[in-house]
């Protein structure tokens, strides 16, 4: 044994050195990375409905390491789930190199071989991208080619197998996306003029073998979209349009109607204002490379939701996704900084934004046509179908003095649970959310944050309070300690107290967090994909490097 | 055990780890439409600030909102240039302009829509912000945005990074 041990770096050394003598630039390589380790022990609570988990504890993790010289880049990544914790997909079991890439670029050709990540346009047709915190990872497995060498112009082509999880989905995917730039592109020509046009188009395949002993599945489906973007130095027009053909799969009950997706959006910036609206129609435009999967898996295309991604708790209790089956959705946001040595500004001025977004449903005829065209609906292009999600909020930001600031936060929401849960027979739930989140500066060592919230849901769970204080302790230490009380439930033994606290060490780019206490069951989100994690309660310990 | 200790030391160095690590190459998204290389991020031999940031992280928000209001006179003094990266996707990079513009930074702003520069710079979570010298290398780095004297931790870092190439 020892004799290997020592074989094995005389062995590495070797080769190092080999290697940079024989390929020149090698010896200025770099290699870097970063780690997260997750783990959690599990203590079962009825009352929560933390269910016993057998293992008692749990942990995920991953490592990245990425080699780079010069044009030529080279990564990994490790993951494990032993097993995997709760809130995660099941299919995360055991451990494996799942990603590993290898690119190139030379002069304005990039290929990459191995797992990539991408989008084309905003990704209403392709979009490969992973969360590891919410376990989603649709990473592109095959090739990818990039061609930059014409300014103003960039072509991007993709061909690979998905991932699903530690396997790949059936389909393969194809893909072309080009994006010119007018203005680069004409050089000189267009100097004077203070408008840029972007012009972009995809195509995206896949193709997945039919063997559905009932219907005849087409085998290869063709998404495309079409995109132009106007930009002035205050104004940003942006709109994508994207076709699909008939693609019969599990999410859309097997119907044989092609889908489209609208997505138009306007912002409008100067100095201390900013306004945004957006509008967006999708009619069954949901894509994967598994016509038969079902939940986060398999996605080729990312459809945004149009509303305000919230951070604090109560405010994020009930988020929404969009619906790729159908959806109208739109969006305003306007913020506006009251300049200092105003009256609303004061001494330090303020920062208010305001919030509107909704969305319903298509409104749409069945046709009741199974056994002929199976298209299954009829869209009316200008009607709206119910209700599923409305927001109105208003944010304030205001710095009262150097040691003293806040954040002010209100709204109306309402969700349609049967939709977006998928659940039966309830009320659309109205609920009132206000949020405080003070900081205070104690002095130069201590920094000591609270954050106040309530939210009102009479429709859901009544009513629920919220209080977080937060000490910040010199460069290198945090304790954290929350409650969450659903102090308002019809049912009396159901109003519990959800009580953690959390204390944090960091230095560098090292952070380590243990936790212990309850954690209330709910939907999180990020980048339109969602996960629902149950009710737990233990303790937990997180770990995170990069170097 | 002595041997084989010593000879993975000697392996660590001929990987040349102790070189700082440089900034990685890949195309971002200007607010202007153009994409646009990072490796090609310059400021003329000055240090430059990179922040990794998010319309809905924030932590994010409250740290270059800190620096804005010093962010002139760190300019005059090292003459660095902030560079706020933000790993908004579609759902929000249209809202990345008008909130920049309303909390009037003026910092150079890029859109990771798909988060390419992220991952090959190893950022886990945001922020995360880096100094670098004059030579696009990382000098510093850290992923917490802390209340307590965290941006002047960040200037101290920059103010050493311009020290050092005004030595050159």
């Amino acid at each position: 044994m020892k004799k290997i041990l020592i074989l094995i770096p005389v062995a590495l050394t070797g080769i190092v050195g080999a290697l940079q003598a024989q390929i020149p630039g090698l010896g200025n390589g770099q290699i870097h990375g970063n780690f997260q380790i997750d783990a959690q022990y599990y203590n079962p609570d009825s009352a929560i409905g933390a269910p016993a988990v057998p293992e008692k504890a749990l942990s995920n993790g991953f490592g990245n390491l990425i080699y780079t010289n010069g044009k030529f880049m080279a990564g990994i990544r490790y993951e494990h789930y032993l097993n995997v914790m709760q809130g995660f997909p099941v299919e995360y079991k055991g451990t494996g190199i799942p990603y590993r890439f290898a690119t190139y670029n030379n002069d304005g050709l990039e290929i990459t071989v191995g797992s990539s990540y991408d989008q084309f346009g905003s990704g209403i047709v392709y979009r490969a991208f992973e969360d590891r915190g919410l376990g989603y990872d649709n990473a592109l497995d095959g090739a990818r080619v990039r061609f930059t060498k014409v300014k103003g112009l960039a072509i991007k082509g993709v061909w690979g197998k998905q991932r699903t999880f530690f396997t790949s989905s059936p389909g393969i995917v194809r893909g072309i996306d080009g994006e010119i730039n007018l203005n680069e592109l004409l050089g000189h020509k267009m100097d004077s003029c203070k408008t840029t046009f972007i012009l972009g188009g995809n195509f995206v395949s896949r193709y997945q073998i039919d063997q559905n002993p009932l219907l005849d599945m087409p085998q290869n489906v063709g998404a495309w979209s079409a995109r132009m973007n106007i930009i002035r130095p205050k104004l940003n027009l942006f709109g994508e349009w994207g076709y699909k053909i008939n693609d019969p799969t599990l999410g859309n009950n097997y119907i044989y109607k092609p889908g489209t997706a609208l997505f138009v959006s306007a912002t409008y910036a100067t100095k201390g204002l900013g306004i945004m609206v957006a509008a967006k129609q999708i009619d069954n435009f949901g894509f994967r490379s598994d016509r038969d999967a079902a939940g986060n898996t398999a996605i080729i295309n990312y459809l945004p939701a149009l509303t305000k991604q919230h951070t604090y708790q109560l405010a994020a209790y009930y988020p929404y996704a969009t619906q790729p089956n159908g959806e109208i959705s739109w969006q305003a946001e306007i913020g506006y900084k009251f300049k200092k040595g105003t009256a609303l500004g004061g001494k330090y001025g303020t920062s208010l934004t305001l919030n509107y977004s909704q969305a319903h449903g298509l409104d749409s005829t069945e046709l009741h046509d199974e056994a002929t065209t199976a298209l299954g609906y009829e869209t009316n292009l200008f009607g709206l179908g119910a209700l599923y999600f409305q927001d109105v909020n208003i944010e304030v930001f205001k710095k009262f003095s150097p040691n003293f600031k806040g954040t002010f936060l209100t709204g109306v929401l309402q969700y349609n649970k049967n939709v977006i849960e998928g659940k039966i027979g309830y009320p659309i739930i109205m609920t009132h959310y206000i949020v405080f989140d003070l900081i205070f500066k104690l002095n130069d060592k201590m920094t000591l944050r609270t954050d106040l919230e309530h939210m009102y849901a009479k429709e859901d769970f009544g009513s629920w309070g919220m209080g977080l204080a937060e000490l910040t302790i010199g460069e290198h230490f945090f304790v954290a300690a929350m409650d969450q009380y659903n102090y308002g439930n019809k049912h009396e033994d159901l109003r519990i107290h959800y009580m953690n606290a959390q204390a944090g060490y960091y230095w560098g780019t090292n952070r380590i967090v243990v936790g212990y206490g309850k954690q209330r069951a709910g939907i999180f989100c990020v980048g339109g994909v969602c996960r629902f994690v149950p009710a737990s309660n233990g303790f937990t310990l997180s770990i995170t490097s990069s170097f | 055990m002595k041997l084989a200790a010593a000879f993975l030391l000697f392996t660590a160095f001929t990987l040349k780890q102790d070189n700082l690590q440089k900034l990685a190459a890949v195309d971002v998204k200007g607010l202007d439409g153009k994409i646009v290389n990072t490796g090609t991020f310059s400021n003329n031999g000055k240090p430059i600030v990179v922040s990794f940031w998010a319309t809905w992280c924030a932590p994010c928000k409250k740290e270059l909102n800190e620096i804005a209001e010093v962010y002139e006179e760190w300019q005059k003094e090292t003459g660095v240039k902030v560079i706020a990266v933000s790993i908004d996707d579609a759902r929000n990079s249209p809202k990345v302009k008008p909130y920049v513009e309303q909390q009037e930074w003026t910092y150079e702003v890029y859109l990771d829509e798909n988060q390419d520069f992220k991952r090959a710079m190893n950022v886990n979570n945001v922020p995360h912000t880096f100094v670098l010298n004059g030579n696009n290398e990382v000098t510093w780095q850290t992923n917490v945005y802390n209340p307590n004297g965290g941006v002047e931790d960040i200037y101290k870092h920059v103010k050493e990074a311009a020290a050092a190439a005004e030595k050159k």
